[in-house]
């Protein structure tokens, strides 16, 4: 509990003023996770896992043919922006990343707002769409969207072809949206009871207490959650490769096939994870401290 | 709904008042009228339904049987205009309940603002003067985290003033509050009621209810004992029931 006592000089879980400005993030912050010593522990574990894996390659095979580090190289720009002219690899995942989670915290929202709703028809069937979402397996819900979606859209004269990629994202948006639904839900049902009937005795109405008074106190509770549920689709979108959109695993497969040795198959695969773990592993450590903060401090 | 009730008529009226939580039935049969300016307190032991009976008022909680008037509105109707009653009816809690993410002045302002759709300057000039009358200068930007319980306690009050009701509800608003700082707030209620301002209060503080009330209700098992002025009912209480209870708290 050390970590929680912050100013109050107690390692008690008491209640803190509310700070306004408190969950703001700024700069100083990020510099704190850089150069902190378990993120750099980490970085140089897998850092020195890949040198290790390189230096007794390069031993192996004498000095033929070129090193795994340039074979690396050489790919690096494929894996990570597609191919010319085209749009994918790693910049993809984080594309769809981004746009899921946009989507899925936009749809949750109201799917959350839906299960607390009044109207008994309407919460029940946010309940339900929440659960089918929620313990779908991710892959089968892509499968499934990826063949119920059409391959082209009619307006008017206009064909409009649905890639891949965005029936994807759409697919990998459900799973969040049932995720965020429930954050909500649980958020909204956290806030003491008093603060609606104080507002009820002001005259407030549903509406007005719900967007005024309750959700701006749920945000502090909703953002660490929201965030480890980024985390977890950013480390799921390599799924995406399995229905052949261009994605980052989908490049490295292909690279690992254009060179044909399964010695590359270790470093390749490493070297893709650490981008995926110096975009992720930021957030999480952050996530954290975030949660820490907010602990006792609502 | 037009109300053709008039001043001399009492401003809360109520009537053989039923209320039950599932099988509990908590008010057996409540009557009593509040004339307008007067203040009035409910004691009784924990458990007997003061508290209730003071939420049904502003329509908090439903009654199952009886009426209740507001300004000869009646409350009890599926026809209620909450709005209209609860422009009339201020409430202040026990816990405060401030909105914890709106400073003192912001608490007070929200309703005019956003409920009465009042312009926020004219409100402003109205928040401070009452943020004033509750003796809180300088507190004006402060959070409720930031301010005591006593303090909290009189935004909440300078909160429910901003709506200017006619009657003001207070539900054991002393009772979660450090002894130091309750008599902060039972001095701001004091300034009210030498206002004319109609208020009903829920209360432990006997003293505070002797020298305050103008008609003081004893309440237990859900109907009312006992009730009368101050000087009859804590001098010559003639209940048995009554007389136990002061026993115990004087």
């Amino acid at each position: 509990m050390k970590h929680l006592s912050g100013s109050t000089g107690t390692d008690l879980p008491v209640m803190l003023p509310f700070r306004p400005g408190a969950a703001t993030w700024d700069a100083r912050d990020w510099a704190g996770i850089a150069t902190s010593k378990r993120f750099g522990l980490a970085l140089a574990l897998v850092l020195i896992s890949w040198i290790l894996v390189d230096s007794a390659y390069a031993q192996m095979v004498g000095g033929k043919s070129q090193t795994v580090w340039e074979t690396l190289v050489k790919w690096t720009p494929l894996m990570m922006f597609g191919p010319q002219g085209q749009f994918g690899g790693f910049i993809l995942n984080i594309v769809v990343s981004f746009i899921a989670m946009a989507l899925g915290t936009f749809m949750g929202l109201w799917m959350g707002l839906g299960q607390v709703s009044t109207n008994r028809f309407i919460k029940r069937a946010c309940w339900i769409v929440t659960q089918l979402f929620r313990n779908s397996p991710w892959l089968v819900l892509l499968f499934y969207f990826m063949l119920l979606l059409p391959f082209y859209i009619n307006i008017g004269d206009t064909r409009i072809e649905v890639s891949g990629w965005a029936k994807a994202t759409f697919a990998l948006s459900l799973p969040i949206m049932a995720n965020v639904s429930e954050i909500v839900r649980g958020a909204v049902g956290s806030i003491p009871t008093g603060q609606w009937e104080s507002a009820e005795s002001l005259a407030f109405s549903r509406t007005q207490t719900m967007w005024r008074i309750i959700l701006p106190q749920c945000i502090k509770r909703m953002v660490p959650p929201w965030m480890n549920w980024y985390c977890i689709l950013t480390m799921s979108t390599p799924l995406i490769s399995i229905l052949g959109v261009a994605d980052g695993m989908t490049l490295t497969q292909d690279a690992l096939a254009a060179e044909g040795r399964s010695e590359y198959l270790i470093p390749m695969y490493l070297w893709l994870m650490s981008w995926f773990f110096i975009y992720s592993y930021p957030i999480a450590l952050w996530t954290r401290k975030l949660e820490n903060r907010f602990a006792v401090n609502q | 709904m037009t109300s053709t009730w008039t001043p001399d008529e009492p401003i809360v009226s109520l009537k053989d008042v039923h209320k039950s939580f599932g099988d509990l039935e908590v008010l057996k049969g409540v009557s009593f009228d509040v004339m307008k300016g007067e203040v009035i307190c409910i004691i009784g032991p924990s458990g007997s339904g003061k508290s209730t009976l003071i939420r049904c008022i502003n329509a908090l909680n439903d009654i199952q049987a009886g009426s209740i008037k507001v300004e000869g509105q009646e409350v009890n109707t599926p026809h209620l205009d909450k709005l209209a009653l609860r422009k009339k009816v201020g409430m202040v809690f026990q816990q405060y309940n401030l909105f914890p993410h709106k400073t003192a002045i912001e608490n007070v302002m929200m309703a005019p603002v956003l409920v009465l759709k009042q312009s926020p300057e004219e409100v402003e000039v109205h928040a401070r003067s009452l943020i004033k009358k509750v003796r809180l200068e300088g507190k004006e930007d402060a959070y409720p985290g930031e301010l005591s319980g006593g303090q909290q306690q009189r935004v909440a009050i300078a909160r429910s003033l901003a709506m200017n009701p006619d009657i003001m509800l207070f539900d054991e608003v002393t009772a979660a509050l450090d002894p130091e700082t309750v008599k902060e707030v039972l001095v701001t209620i004091k300034d009210l009621a030498a206002e004319g301002m109609t208020c009903m209060l829920v209360t432990h503080e006997m003293g505070f209810a002797n020298e305050i009330a103008d008609h003081i209700y004893f309440t237990d098992r859900g109907v009312i004992v006992e009730h009368g002025p101050p000087a009859t009912f804590f001098k010559r209480a003639k209940d048995p029931r009554t007389r136990e209870f002061l026993s115990q708290i004087l």
